[in-house]
This record gives C-alpha cells, structure tokens and sequence, in this order.
C-alpha cells in the first residue's frame, strides 16, 4: 500500500507545481460557470414550469461541477502514460515490483485530487457571497451531506477506474487518440456534465440511469442539492458502488490480457 | 544464476510498399511478415559474472533483456534466474534486478532526481538503514551529490545517466542489466560509468549484463561475450577468443624520407604515396619490431604508428563469416 501512496504522493507534489494553470483555471471556471447560469437562466425566465428543478438547485449544480471540474471530468488523462506505452518506456513501469493497475489509478487519482485541492476553495467560497439568484446553496440537509460525502468519492473512483480503461486501451491501438476522444464525449454527455441528467426526456434519463456514467457527477451533484434524497439517494449511492467495483474488475481483467501479450515498443 | 535454454520469439510486423495505392490496399487487406527475434537462444550465466551481449541492431539483444527482466514472454523455451522464471513471478523476480534502458528515462521528468530515489525507496521497500547506505555510496560512486536535487528535466544525458543507474541500484539488485548504458555520453561520462560498473560488479558480486554497440565498453568491462546475430548466438566465449579467432594481422603508418619503399621480405606493401606508406605484417610471422628494424634499414623512418585490429574490426569480420 505504501508504494501506490508514494505514486500518489509525488503526483500530488508535482500538481501542486503548476499554481498558474490552476489560477487560469479557476478564471475559466468562473467564466464558464456564470455562462451557464445565464443561460439557464433565460430558460427558466421563459417557462419555469418545464423546469425539472429549482432554478438555486440547478445554480448550485453548475457550482459544483466548476469547483469539482477536475475530480470529474472525463478529459483529464495523464499524457505521460500514454506516452509510455507508445514509446515503450512503460518497460521501466513493468520492471517494478508493483501492480501497474494499482499504479496508474494512484497517480491518476493524484492527479484530480491536486487539482481540485487548488481549484475548489476559491470557487466554493466566492459562489457561496453572490447575490441571490447567482448564489451556491448549502446542501439539502444533514443526511444529504453525509451521502454527498460519499457519493463524491465513490463518483471520483468510478470516473478514475474509466480513465484506467482508455489508458489500458493504449496497449492494444497503436495511438490511443481515437479511443480516448470518443471516451471524453462519451462520458461528458451520459454523465450529465454538459446537461443535467433530469433535463432529459423521461425514457433517455431511465437509460442513463442505467449506464454507469451517471454514477460520476450526477449522482453526488443531485444529492446535495436534494434532488434525489432518503431511499432513493441510497440506492443511487449503492448503485455507484457496484459500477465501482465492475469497472474495477473490468480494468483488471483487459490489463492482464493486455500484459500477456504486450510488445514493448522501441529497441 | 541466469539459464536460457532454447529461447524463442517471433514478432508479427505490419509490413506494406510506399506510395498513396499501397496505403488505401492497406487499409483493407494488411500484410504481415513474421520477424524471428530469438532463435533457439541458450546461456548460463552464474553470480557475480559480468557478461558483454552484443550484436548489431536488431539482432535480438532488447528482446532478450526484456525477457530477462519479465516484461516480456517468449513463445517457447525455458528461462530461469535465481530459480525464478521471470515473466511468471514478475513481482518477485524484478525486486532482485535493476535495469537500465540507456535509450528511456525512469525518472520523473519535472521533479526533483532525489523525489525519483524516494519513490523507488517505497516501491522496492527498501528498508531506511539500507537506503542510506547505498545512497551514501551510489551518490559518492557516481559524483552526483550536486544534482540529485535539480529536476530531471535540467540535467544534461551524462548526469541524467548517472542518475539512472543510480536508480536501478537503489534497492541493492542481485542482477544488473544495462541496456546501452554509455549511448551518446561522452568520453568522459563513459569513463565515470565503467569505472563504476566495474566497482559495483567488484565490490557488491552484482551479476552485470551489458549491451551495447561501443566495443571500448566492453574491452574495458566484460571477460566474458556473448555475440548474438539475427536472433542467433553466434558466439559465447572469452573476449581472448575473440580476438584470436583473427589472425594476428597489425598495420603499420610510417613516414619516411624517400619516394618509394623497397619491397622487403614477409611484409606487404598496401599503400606507398611517396613518403607515407601502410604496411601490413603477420605477427607469427614476424614480430613488430623486427618489422621496423627491417624497414629502417631500408628508408629513414620519420613517424611509426602500430595498429592491431580493434575489436570492431573483429565483429564485423565476424558477422562475414557467420553471413549476417
């Protein structure tokens, strides 16, 4: 266990590093936050009634999806794996007395975490002091933070133990460009971070549900702002568990499959 | 101790001709010719040996370290070190090996070397007394005290290759491959990096597999080569052997005062451009210096340089003879 906290430990130091990314980021953030809220806000405005929310769930919903961007979002994928399967120096990665499953979901989890540790704050707090229609609520009740808590760690692992999928994949195509596209788009749509899955017809909502996607951002997201909450919210925090463990197991298995047949690439 | 018996491998090659049509047929029917890495490769290698694996490009080297070191299966034959097969008990079989591949970098591109060191620390477990120590000795061996705290991104390739051998040596391996280790240092660094293999292969009994195409290496290093070609040992023997497979032909280089040399008996006259000239002896059939007593007999010698033949000349007279 101590050799996967040490990955984690120098990805999480070498995160750190990168403070003007992060100040850009959160510059972004806000931009594309207030964007958002503007234009659902205009919406809302023209028909409150075919609103599946309150108009200060969904404004909280798009505050945290900014603050957590990097914990969640499909499209941050460590270039330096990548880039060793393809140049071969994973060699030195399959001479280690380590699991190299294990590995790359410390570092990748490393990775989010250290982002988010320098994103968050500042969005989390400024949002919290805006004017009323603008402003990021408290959650939905004591209950719902508990299982926020939760759900949000188990939202982060599923979305990390997916990213392991495509980096997996790099063993079998010889650019994992096209694989890693079509994951990106894939699960930013399914997962509802470019619409909230309750703004979805009713029977395109039960099949998402269904997929693990919605087990990301959804999930957590709905329960702070009390979308979804008592017997519901659980089942949705159990449900999050078992995509947890599948795709676990799925990576497990295409990376031993993956191994018996690798060919390192390069002299 | 280090066996192979009868190692194979064949890698699959996406082959197709140049050109625009080529590329579109290839797009729907893909040819693939079949390259046989290793053929039926066998050595035994005990402890403490330190063995020089050579062979040109291509010639299967890579291939079988990356046997040895797990990361890769062969399709047939066995291989066991420190009675272990390597790609079976991966885990266990690498915490006794470290690896340099001279042409990757292990070490953490935008961090500190010393951050690199720390981790491995944590992912061989090695324990902290036992770290110290071989820090201590690897940082005094391998004069990095001083830039063990730059990131590796601002080291230049001799530093950043004393730090990766450095690295692989952390957690006190029984066996050492070193793939290319010297490739583009220069003189100085790969002097520094002899010197140390040579110390650690003294001092610490570490078995020393090197590869690489610098034959200085491995006059300076290894008693022992291995010659692989086309997937194939062509020879396995002392570098003596080597040598005396060639015959003991020397070249010498004189200036001389004069246009033209007299022909003098058993040495052969393969260039004479008024006053330089090269001569070719046989040393069983006369020894270097009564060549040049000979031929200062005849002209006034000016300059006099001896060449034998280098072991470069060895190998490729080598790969002639086995046609490769």
């Amino acid at each position: 266990m101590k050799q996967y906290l040490s990955f984690f430990r120098i990805r999480f130091v070498a995160g750190l590093q990168y403070r003007a990314a992060a100040l850009a980021g959160i510059v972004t953030q806000f931009a594309w936050g207030f964007l958002s809220v503007l234009m659902y806000k205009a919406f809302y405005e023209s028909n409150p009634d075919a609103f599946p929310m309150e108009f200060s769930q969904l404004v909280t919903y798009l505050w945290l999806q900014q603050a957590f961007l990097a914990l969640f979002m499909p499209w941050l994928f460590e270039q330096d794996i990548f880039d060793s399967v393809v140049s071969g120096n994973v060699a030195y990665e399959l001479c280690r007395p380590c699991d190299t499953y294990n590995m790359w979901f410390a570092r990748n989890a490393a990775t989010r975490l250290s982002n988010t540790v320098l994103r968050c704050m500042p969005i989390l707090i400024v949002t919290a002091f805006l004017p009323a229609p603008f402003r990021m609520t408290l959650p939905a009740g004591w209950l719902n933070a508990a299982l926020f808590l939760v759900s949000m760690i188990l939202g982060f692992l599923v979305q990390v133990s997916i990213s392991l999928i495509i980096y997996i994949s790099a063993f079998y195509t010889v650019s994992a460009q096209g694989i890693k596209m079509l994951s990106i788009t894939l699960t930013e749509f399914l997962s509802g971070a470019v619409i909230p899955i309750p703004f979805f017809p009713e029977a395109v909502q039960k099949v998402f549900n269904a997929l693990p996607f919605a087990s990301i951002q959804n999930t957590p997201f709905l329960i702070y702002v009390g979308y979804t909450g008592g017997a519901e919210a659980a089942i949705a925090v159990a449900l999050q568990a078992v995509w947890l463990v599948v795709i676990i197991v799925a990576g497990r298995l295409l990376i031993g499959h993956a191994m018996k047949k690798v060919v390192v690439q390069g002299g | 101790m280090i066996e192979l018996k009868n190692i194979n491998k064949t890698f699959r090659v996406a082959k197709r001709n140049a050109g625009f049509k080529e590329a579109v047929r290839a797009l729907f029917r893909k040819e693939y010719s079949y390259v046989e890495a290793l053929k039926d490769v066998s050595f035994t290698i005990g402890d403490g040996e330190m063995v020089g694996y050579i062979g040109p490009n291509g010639a299967g080297k890579s291939s079988t370290i990356k046997i040895m070191s797990g990361i890769m299966s062969p399709d047939s034959g066995e291989c066991v070190i420190n009675g272990r097969v390597p790609w079976k008990q991966r885990k266990e079989h690498v915490r006794d090996i470290g690896v340099v591949f001279g042409q990757r970098s292990q070490l953490w591109w935008d961090v500190p070397v010393i951050d690199s060191f720390e981790l491995l620390k944590d992912v061989y477990r090695v324990p902290d007394a036992q770290y110290k120590k071989n820090y201590g000795e690897l940082v005094e061996l391998l004069d990095i005290g001083e830039i063990v705290r730059t990131p590796v991104r601002q080291l230049s390739l001799g530093q950043r290759m004393r730090c990766e051998i450095a690295a692989s040596l952390l957690h006190s391996p029984k066996v050492l491959f070193l793939d290319e280790p010297t490739i583009g240092l220069d003189a100085v660094s790969k002097i520094a990096v002899r010197e140390f293999i040579k110390t650690i292969n003294r001092e610490n009994k570490t078995t020393v597999i090197l590869t690489t195409h610098d034959m200085q290496d491995i006059e300076a290093l290894t008693e022992r080569i291995i010659l692989i070609g086309k997937g194939r040992i062509l020879l396995d023997g002392s570098l003596d052997e080597l040598k005396s497979r060639n015959s003991g032909k020397k070249t010498l280089t004189i200036a001389y005062v004069g246009d033209k040399l007299p022909a003098i008996d058993r040495l052969t006259v393969t260039k004479d451009i008024g006053g330089h000239a090269e001569i070719v002896l046989d040393s069983s059939e006369i020894s270097v210096s009564d060549a040049i007593a000979a031929i200062s007999g005849a002209v006034e010698i000016k300059d006099v340089s001896v060449e034998g033949t280098t072991v470069d000349e060895m190998v490729v007279a080598l790969y002639k003879e086995f046609r490769i």
